[in-house]
């Protein structure tokens, strides 16, 4: 405002000026506006995202709901509202005993095939970026050129070719089937080779040399350090690919024994049919699996947003 | 690569059968209708599901919105849900007689059919992109986050509204994000099976070869056809690879 009164009480400047504070005026009165403004696009924005939240969380409340009631009420009782029959902790027991704990055991493959695998997939896929970022030799740019191709090659494509593989040695039905095609990540090692390159000093290295420390020395406590941000990133990638996996472990096992908690869920749902107990132990299977890796997810979300970004500024 | 298995004294001899299992698969008019379904499937969803996450991606990093931390984590959140195990959940959703969402929409006055033929095929979008979107999100507010802030604040001199913010300064610098899952939303698109072998059990509509990868999966553990079906496996990655280059190299030109 009082910018206007100055340049009335100056009319020798020009025109263009005074327009110009005029404006400039109108601007600082708009301000005021404008926190009403944002008061209402705060309230509208966040009205969105709770639509929106309520359409992610509607089916995971819903199994909340499912697992506190008996097989009557699941029927007969409204879905989204819990039923005066409270037997969550009786559903419960029965999804942990049946079949002397299967359900247990089937968890403790996943927890196998997915941490174990992600482990060994993150070490391989470190020595390998490593060494193509770092190391000049051969034909480096067709081994990396091939892992791109690798990259694009759906994992489902490979699962039926590695069954005839591994029926062949005899590996199909072990552990082993689900976890060999597991430990390899093309996309992995891309990222891991894109980190080395930008952050491991080739300068540093030499120094390690010159101290008499041999390459694999270099590598196990110069360069897995130095990449660590990038391989965590890697290692939720695959841990969470390898947990999620359902047709490769489909592919290869026939033993209920060794099936992850994805196979054996949906061994008990194709039986709901004929046993309607199974609407029970389905729904509280499923509310007990995803407990731990939606904790994982919420409490992890930081690190995949720190090393995302490594992969997408290319 | 392909494999005649005739047994005899010396064990398995394996004779190269040429191209006649790729000509087998290719002659199976449901495989190939099934890649047909896929493509119609992308064309709607991949683009849908874009949108969808690049919209919250930016509204919540726009100032304007609230407890941006707790929505991400919930949006983020069925991406730690196993495939299989998501369809199982909204399958019992899907079904009638179980499912609330019926109860919900005779309120409302009308009754949805999410299995039938028609609608089916929109039942799996509706599960992938739930499955998907917070995860694609967090790709784009990464590339958010990494535009620096003397770009915004340059723009809020010049009295730049926040809808010219996103349109001329947000969106072309998340161009990398966005490419990069259009990509992976295409080979996922090609890859679809546990939605679709789920939803087999209540879905009359979904048959056995409704995917391509489930088209695989039947021809090899139902008709013991494994060489067909290898042979269907490599088509489906060499579409998934064909449909990446063609669609980087589209959008590489129109940058130029």
């Amino acid at each position: 405002m009082t910018r206007t009164t100055v340049a009335v009480e100056r009319p020798t400047r020009e025109g263009r000026a005074v327009a110009k504070s005029v404006t400039r005026a109108a601007k600082s009165a708009g301000v005021d506006r404008s926190a009403g403004r944002r008061r209402t696009s705060t309230i509208i924005v966040t009205g969105i995202l709770v639509v929106v939240a309520i359409y992610f969380l509607v089916p995971v409340y819903w199994v909340i709901v499912a697992a506190t009631k008996t097989s009557q009420d699941l029927f007969g009782t409204f879905g989204f509202w819990f039923s005066p029959h409270f037997v969550l902790w009786s559903n419960l027991h029965d999804v942990l005993t049946y079949d002397g704990g299967i359900f247990l055991r089937w968890l403790g493959n996943s927890a196998i095939y997915a941490g174990l695998g992600g482990i060994i997939a993150t070490y391989l896929a470190a020595a390998g970026g490593y060494a193509l970022a770092k190391y000049e030799f051969k034909g480096r740019n067709l081994v990396f050129g091939t892992i791109l191709g690798g990259v694009l090659v759906p994992g489902t494509a490979t699962a039926l070719p590695l069954f005839l593989l591994f029926s062949q040695l005899h590996l199909a039905n072990t552990y082993w089937s689900v976890l060999i095609p597991s430990i390899v990540s093309p996309f992995g090692l891309f990222l891991c080779r894109i980190y080395a390159q930008a952050t491991v000093e080739t300068s540093l290295m030499e120094a390690a040399r010159l101290d008499g420390a041999s390459e694999l020395r270099i590598f196990h406590t110069l360069g897995l350090r130095i990449m660590a941000p990038a391989l965590v990133t890697v290692f939720l990638f695959q841990l969470v690919g390898i947990w999620n996996n359902y047709f490769l472990p489909l592919v290869m096992l026939s033993d209920p024994n060794k099936f992850p908690v994805t196979l054996g869920l949906n061994n008990w749902l194709s039986q709901v049919d004929r046993l309607p107990e199974f609407y029970q132990l389905t729904t509280g299977g499923v509310l007990l699996s995803i407990i731990p890796l939606g904790i994982a997810m919420i409490v992890l979300q930081r690190f995949w947003r720190g090393g995302l970004t490594e992969g997408s500024v290319k | 690569m392909t494999r005649s298995g005739l047994f005899g004294e010396k064990g398995v001899t394996t004779s190269f059968a040429g191209f006649s299992n790729y000509a087998a698969a290719l002659g199976d008019a449901n495989f190939i209708a099934s890649i047909g379904r896929m493509f119609l499937f992308g064309i709607v969803q991949v683009p849908v599901m874009l949108i969808f996450c690049t919209v919250l991606a930016l509204l919540l990093e726009s100032a304007s919105a609230k407890w941006p931390g707790f929505f991400r984590a919930a949006y983020f959140l069925p991406y730690g849900v196993p495939g299989v195990i998501a369809t199982i959940l909204w399958s019992f959703l899907y079904v009638p007689g179980l499912s609330p969402l019926f109860d919900v929409a005779k309120v409302v006055g009308f009754t949805p059919d999410f299995l039938g033929s028609g609608s089916v095929l929109w039942s799996i979008a509706n599960i992938v992109t739930w499955s998907y979107t917070g995860y694609n999100m967090l790709i784009i507010v990464a590339q958010l986050k990494s535009i620096p802030v003397e770009i915004y604040e340059a723009a809020k001199v010049d009295g730049a509204s926040p809808l010219r913010v996103a349109t001329s300064i947000q969106l072309p610098l998340i161009r990398p994000a966005l490419l990069l899952t259009a990509v992976f939303s295409i080979i996922g698109t090609l890859q679809l099976f546990a939605e679709a072998q789920v939803l087999q059990k209540v879905a009359p509509a979904v048959d056995s070869q409704y995917t391509p990868n489930l088209s695989a999966y039947t021809t090899a553990f139902a008709y013991n056809d494994y060489n067909v079906a290898a042979a269907q496996a490599v088509l489906i990655a060499l579409v998934a690879f064909a449909l990446s280059v063609v669609f980087l190299k589209v959008t590489n030109r129109k940058q130029s």
